[in-house]
């Protein structure tokens, strides 16, 4: 399994309805089904993924992000997983408010772009950083927006949400001795669990 | 057509007919006390009976869906490029029954049949049929074949309904439901659009109040009309616009009123015209109306979600993004009431320009979508 999935997984609890978005080919979803007898749905808009998708049994459903989640009632799942995609929807704010409304718990992934290489690239190059793990350039990235570590636990605090677990991992998703000093300049990628508000 | 069928064709095959002498209650109130179903096969029934497939055709459908009744046929059954070996409904694996719908007109019992106790053909008198009853009968010849429980039910359009209402009505019976282009109740566009094509066929003098039969005439030009006006709720602006754009049959514009001048008048009247020759003023009046009709969730305060509430099946959705008949919002309806109430549920919308028609066309991810559900099936 994707290493930030084997991370994830482990804050899923067994019998759980899950809701993942951007599901992409439906791992997280099968391995939970088949190993934790989750339930739930995977929103995916690519048509390879959502084949590979059907291809596991993976209940999956064509559903474009930034068009909201109004289709689903409050708090109708346990958790609301999103990996690797905050960076990619027009509107973060609204999506994390969307999931903290129909989720209990929701765990995010999202790459650190106050990681030390990042840093370095924009300082020594002047130029927005490109690497192999996000080798778009500014005009072709799917990347839209970008935020670190810090900009993200802001957000959460304006938003009133807990965070209940965080952990900044390096792109193998090994979690370190660095990482867990100085996530902000040494972890490349945040893995967050948080409840909103009014959770119960 | 050559001598030898393509290697993924079901080959030749020759329609059966079921005969039912136990009356059958009717939502309308009626009952038919005999009646009898026209229908094919496909592929080879297991052992166990596990791999059996319903196919359920839409308003102008028949029981031919694959293979050819005749080396001589210029076209195979209505959906042929999704039944036979190596399709998305392989016939390798599963055994696919495929039949004519009580009230059609294509050899089972509809308006243009005899009346056993008449003796005079149907005509006005043949009782109206909703899709509920169309699945019970359905379950009887299910039950007539030795199959006990689906391996799926699957339809596009009014056949998708077909697939939905199994659900409800035998969740036992179905496991997995495959619903195309379809809604979960008509919009008042439809309807409308329904009436149009039923009062061009009851206003035409040949009708004679359904009974035409008796009167020697034919409602030609009503039937023409309804199915002119239907099809072009099938084609997207886009897909008429690619095949006709402002084409003209002649050189130049007549300037008169009567002439066909645009490409897609005569295509319109041709296709108006071929059916007329084939399908019953009656029959269509029928299948528009069990169209209208069709609304599970009226049971359930208009809750679909309620609706599926005792469904066991998992369901397959796919809508097209250029269908306005039955537009991808409608199966978008039914896939947030499929998971509000918690059901397997998985769902695509097809990238394609052909509008509602697009469930009969050969679109590759399409038929690689449908095909990998299907191969999912255990048999």
């Amino acid at each position: 399994m994707r290493a930030d999935l084997e991370i994830i997984q482990q804050w899923i609890p067994a019998n759980s309805h899950v809701l993942d978005l951007g599901c992409g080919n439906g791992e997280l979803l099968s391995w939970l089904q088949e190993n934790r007898n989750v339930t739930g749905y995977g929103l995916e808009i690519d048509p390879d993924n959502i084949a590979a998708c059907i291809d596991k049994g993976v209940n999956v459903i064509e559903q474009n992000l930034d068009l909201g989640l109004g289709n689903f009632a409050d708090d109708s799942f346990d958790v609301v997983v999103m990996t690797q995609a905050l960076q990619v929807v027009h509107y973060p704010d609204k999506i994390l408010q969307e999931m903290l409304r129909v989720g209990r718990t929701c765990i995010i992934t999202f790459p650190n772009f106050g990681h030390w290489r990042c840093r370095w690239y924009l300082a020594h190059k002047g130029r927005m950083p490109v690497s192999d793990f996000l080798p778009y350039t500014w005009y072709n990235t799917p990347n839209i927006h970008f935020c670190t570590f810090a900009d993200f636990e802001a957000l959460c605090s304006d938003m009133q949400m807990t965070v209940l677990d965080r952990l900044a991992v390096d792109h193998q998703h090994r979690h370190n001795f660095g990482n867990r000093m100085w996530p902000n300049l040494l972890g490349e990628i945040g893995i967050y669990r948080v409840t909103g508000a009014n959770a119960r | 057509m050559s001598s030898v069928f393509p290697a993924d064709s079901v080959g030749l095959v020759s329609p059966k007919m079921a005969y039912f002498d136990q009356p059958l209650h009717l939502a309308c109130g009626r009952t038919l006390d005999e009646y009898e179903l026209i229908y094919e096969t496909y592929g080879e029934l297991n052992a166990t009976a596990s791999n059996a497939v319903l196919i359920c055709h839409a308003l102008s459908g028949t029981h031919h869906a694959a293979g050819y009744h005749d080396m001589t046929d210029r076209k195979p059954g209505w959906w042929d490029t999704c039944i036979g070996p190596g399709k998305p409904i392989d016939t390798n694996k599963f055994f696919v029954v495929s039949l004519n719908n009580l009230g059609g007109c294509h050899g089972s019992t509809g308006p243009n049949t005899i009346n056993p106790k008449t003796g005079k053909v149907y005509g006005a008198h043949f009782p109206m049929i909703t899709v509920e009853d169309w699945v019970h009968t359905q379950a009887r010849l299910a039950d007539r074949l030795g199959i006990e429980q689906w391996a799926a039910v699957v339809g596009g359009s009014l056949g998708g309904m077909q697939a939905m209402q199994w659900t409800i009505s035998y969740p036992d019976r179905i496991r997995n439901c495959v619903s195309i282009a379809a809604a979960p109740r008509l919009s008042a566009q439809n309807i409308a659009f329904n009436e149009v094509a039923r009062q061009a066929i009851i206003t035409d003098p040949d009708f004679h109040a359904g009974n035409f039969t008796d009167e020697g005439t034919i409602p030609k030009r009503g039937l023409s009309l309804a199915r002119m006006v239907g099809h072009i709720t099938y084609l997207s602006d886009d897909s008429m616009g690619e095949k006709f754009g402002r084409e003209l049959k002649t050189d130049r514009l007549n300037y008169d009123f009567h002439n066909v001048e645009f490409q897609v008048e005569s295509y319109l009247r041709y296709q108006g015209e071929q059916f007329s020759n084939s399908f019953d003023a009656n029959t269509y009046i029928l299948m528009t109306k069990a169209l209208d009709y069709f609304d599970p969730a009226a049971k359930h305060d208009g809750d679909l979600s309620a609706t599926f509430a005792q469904a066991k099946a998992n369901f397959y959705l796919i809508s097209f993004t250029t269908d306005w008949r039955f537009s991808p919002a409608r199966s978008k309806e039914i896939v947030d009431a499929l998971m509000d109430a918690k059901k397997n549920v998985s769902y695509l919308d097809i990238d394609a320009p052909q509008g509602h028609d697009a469930f009969l066309i050969p679109i590759p991810r399409y038929l690689q979508a449908f095909g990998g559900y299907m191969n999912r099936i255990s048999v």
